[in-house]
């Protein structure tokens, strides 16, 4: 794949406040505020779910108000009760874009996303608060067995594949925020890929939070079968407000024997959204788990993409990209759990902090007793860019096996002088060369992404460095 | 009319110590001037000076570009404005690609007034130029796509400041030792480069310690500079000159530049 970027990687002034805008439309349904049996009941309700999904929802909710606020991360400054929990903004999902509502249709459009699906996806998921409004699957995926559908309709539509997995990798109990998901999620996507199908190009699902003080909640499974590959993408945005709400997704994902899941994010919420997700992996015999974490937006963002090893030659890779800004914390990281013997996990995370950021890197290097001959290596650099920023690097590791080879490498820096002056004496602003040493610093990263993500991730670099330098 | 850089009476420090103690010197676009000294002497301050480094201070004096200060001037302003130093040990940039530098720094020099983001110079005039030039340079075309400076060798960081030369064509550029640690032959192709690319067109200044360079690109100036200072200007004998013999005689004609430049530099090893 290319990477040579330098043809569209200029930012043009009119894209600065893409992702900033608001969408008058009118919600089928809107829940009131807070969250409580009631609520819980009411989305089962309209979802009209099977019994089981609706005890599954009010276990949860006792979880979640049984369990503490988690003491460690960021500051969580959030009122539960005033966060609206579930809005559904229009009667049913379209199949082609024409079905969707105008206003809702515009939202994507200037998101780009029709567009990207017509150039390069193999399938789209689009979430407008609570609900996917807009699905689509290349017919020849479909006609090999792929299933890629909102997770509500795989409720009914494919509940024993569902079950068999669902609330499976991360159960409620997990943490407060899965709790809380499980509770009430709803949206999110379903993707199975039988064995041995490989598919070409990405899918790609994309949420999109409108409303102030609302709660986006969706829930993804993915289950890649024996030798099947796959590439999915996910996009987050919202328009600013000046008070926070929150997006707490639960992400599963199963990789069975010798099958290989890719999974993207490229998160860039508005400066107000609490990002609270939790994903896992597990991986069975050589099969291999990565995820691309790429957190730029958000005020606060924990997240910590897992992988477990479970069977022998399961590999996990993770590469983390975080970036700060004033206000932001960024508490990103990895976890790998090596369960089995000959497994092979790797963390790679940058992060970059900025007028007042604060980004952290929050790691699990984990082996279990019997995982022989595993290898794990952790890799954490932090690039400051002023006196004001800060990063922490927490990284922790348990070892419970003798003949594991475990690396842990952590680097901080600031941005060079020398480096700066040297790009300068070539005519370069000062805000450009330090852009330019931004995105050299996440290049290793930013290589990994399909041409017309790695475009996207530079472009929002670039974003965030606008006005950075006085 | 041709440009003119004239550096009247300069005084620069790092940090509380003088270095360059009322340096004069005047360069005419097409001209060569050799700019030789001892180790610690302060030849490489001068050129850093004239890039306006941000570490080195110019306490007294003035750099005039066609008589206007340029003192006040970032290092961005003053590359678009014509000015440009071959550095001695440029520094990698890790991630960032050759090409993608290039393009950036071509197209800022060459429209002084562009502002980030605005168009960039097209792609394909770009490659054209800049394969041509690689190919004179006797560079492999697979360089543009690595990241600046970054593992490069000796010779390669040599050359592709050369090759920034040629993309940038200013009309000053200092070149600072561009001929120190390679072989015979690479230090001829570097010679031959730089007199086709600026010899007789741009104003050159060189600092060299030997004499090869100098052989392709005689010089029409040759200024010593011991302690902080010039102390003598003649024409290109005079390189010949110090080239042959060293700077014994220098030494001993200004015993007291001599002084201040043999404090400097026992200072200097110090630091280090």
């Amino acid at each position: 794949m290319s990477t040579d970027l330098t043809e569209s990687q200029e930012l043009k002034s009119t894209e600065i406040n893409k992702y900033d805008f608001k969408t008058e439309t009118t919600a089928v349904f809107k829940a009131r505020k807070g969250v409580d049996a009631e609520i819980v009941n009411q989305i089962s309700d309209i979802k009209n779910e099977p019994d089981w999904m609706r005890q599954f929802r009010l276990e949860a909710l006792e979880i979640f108000e049984s369990k503490p606020m988690p003491k460690w991360g960021g500051d969580i400054d959030l009122d539960f009760q005033d966060i609206f929990y579930y809005l559904k903004p229009t009667t049913d999902q379209g199949k082609s874009w024409d079905d969707v509502p105008e206003e809702i249709k515009d939202t994507f459009e200037k998101l780009g996303i029709p567009e990207a699906e017509r150039k390069y996806l193999a399938g789209v998921k689009a979430q407008f608060e609570s609900e996917v409004i807009y699905g689509s699957l290349k017919k020849d995926l479909s006609d090999q067995g792929v299933i890629f559908t909102d997770t509500d309709t795989a409720v009914r539509e494919h509940p024993e594949l569902l079950r068999e997995y669902f609330g499976k990798i991360i159960p409620s109990t997990d943490n407060k925020f899965a709790a809380l998901n499980s509770a009430v999620w709803s949206g999110g996507s379903f993707l199975y890929v039988p064995p041995g199908v490989s598919i070409e190009f990405p899918l790609q699902a994309y949420f999109r939070i409108n409303e102030e003080n609302m709660g986006q909640f969706e829930r993804t499974l993915i289950i890649v079968d024996e030798g099947a590959q796959v590439h999915y993408v996910e996009g987050c945005t919202a328009p600013m407000y000046t008070s926070e709400s929150l997006h707490s997704a639960v992400v599963e994902v199963v990789v069975k024997k010798n099958a290989r899941c890719r999974y993207t994010t490229i998160q860039n919420w508005a400066n107000n959204i609490y990002n609270l997700v939790t994903k896992r992996a597990f991986a069975y015999q050589d099969g291999t788990m990565e995820w691309v974490d790429g957190n730029l937006g958000s005020k606060l963002t924990m997240k910590y993409p897992a992988v477990y090893m479970m069977e022998p030659g399961a590999r996990g890779e993770i590469l983390s990209i975080a970036f700060s800004s004033k206000g932001q914390h960024q508490d990103a990281g990895a976890k790998l759990v090596h369960c089995a013997p000959d497994t092979t996990g790797t963390i790679i995370s940058k992060s970059i902090s900025k007028n007042g950021g604060r980004s952290s890197y929050r790691g699990l290097a984990k082996v279990e007793k019997g995982a022989v001959n595993s290898k794990c290596s952790v890799v954490c650099d932090a690039l400051i860019l002023d006196d004001a920023s800060r990063s922490d690097t927490y990284p922790y590791i348990e070892i419970n096996e003798q003949d594991v080879s475990m690396g842990h490498e952590a680097s901080v820096s600031r941005i060079g002088e020398e480096q700066l002056f040297y790009l300068m004496s070539r005519g370069l602003s000062e805000a450009e060369a330090s852009t330019m040493i931004v995105n050299g610093f996440i290049e290793p990263l930013v290589k990994e992404l399909p041409m017309e993500y790695a475009v996207e991730m530079n472009r929002l670099i670039q974003l965030q460095m606008e006005g950075s330098v006085g | 009319m041709s440009d003119v850089l004239k550096i009247v009476d300069l005084h620069v420090s790092i940090g509380d110590k003088e270095i360059l103690r009322g340096v004069n010197l005047s360069m005419t676009e097409g001209e060569t001037h050799a700019l030789m000294g001892p180790n610690g002497s302060g030849k490489s301050t001068l050129g850093l000076a004239i890039m306006g480094h941000p570490n080195y201070n110019c306490t007294q004096g003035e750099i005039l570009l066609n008589g206007e200060n340029i003192l006040d001037l970032e290092p961005n302003e003053r590359a678009r404005a014509g000015i440009f130093m071959a550095f001695q040990r440029p520094v990698a940039i890790p991630g960032v690609k050759m090409a993608d530098f290039l393009r950036h720094a071509t197209t800022n020099v060459r429209n002084p007034e562009r502002k980030e983001g605005e168009d960039l110079i097209p792609m394909r005039e770009f490659r054209k130029e800049i394969k041509a030039n690689m190919e004179q340079l006797q560079m492999d075309s697979e360089f543009a796509r690595r990241y600046v400076n970054d593992g490069f060798s000796g010779g390669e960081m040599k050359r592709a400041e050369i090759l920034q030369l040629a993309m940038l064509q200013p009309k000053f550029a200092i070149l600072d030792e561009t001929d120190s640690g390679l072989d015979a032959d690479a230090v001829r192709l570097a010679s031959q480069s730089i007199n086709e690319i600026g010899h007789n067109k741009m104003g050159l200044l060189i600092i060299t310690h030997h004499d090869k360079l100098l052989e392709h690109n005689p010089p029409n100036f040759t200024h010593v500079i011991l302690g902080g200072r010039i102390v003598e200007t003649g024409g290109k004998e005079l390189a010949e000159e110090l080239h042959a013999q060293g700077y014994e005689r220098i030494r001993k004609q200004y015993p007291e530049a001599a002084k201040v430049n043999d404090e400097s530099e026992a200072e200097a090893e110090a630091v280090v």
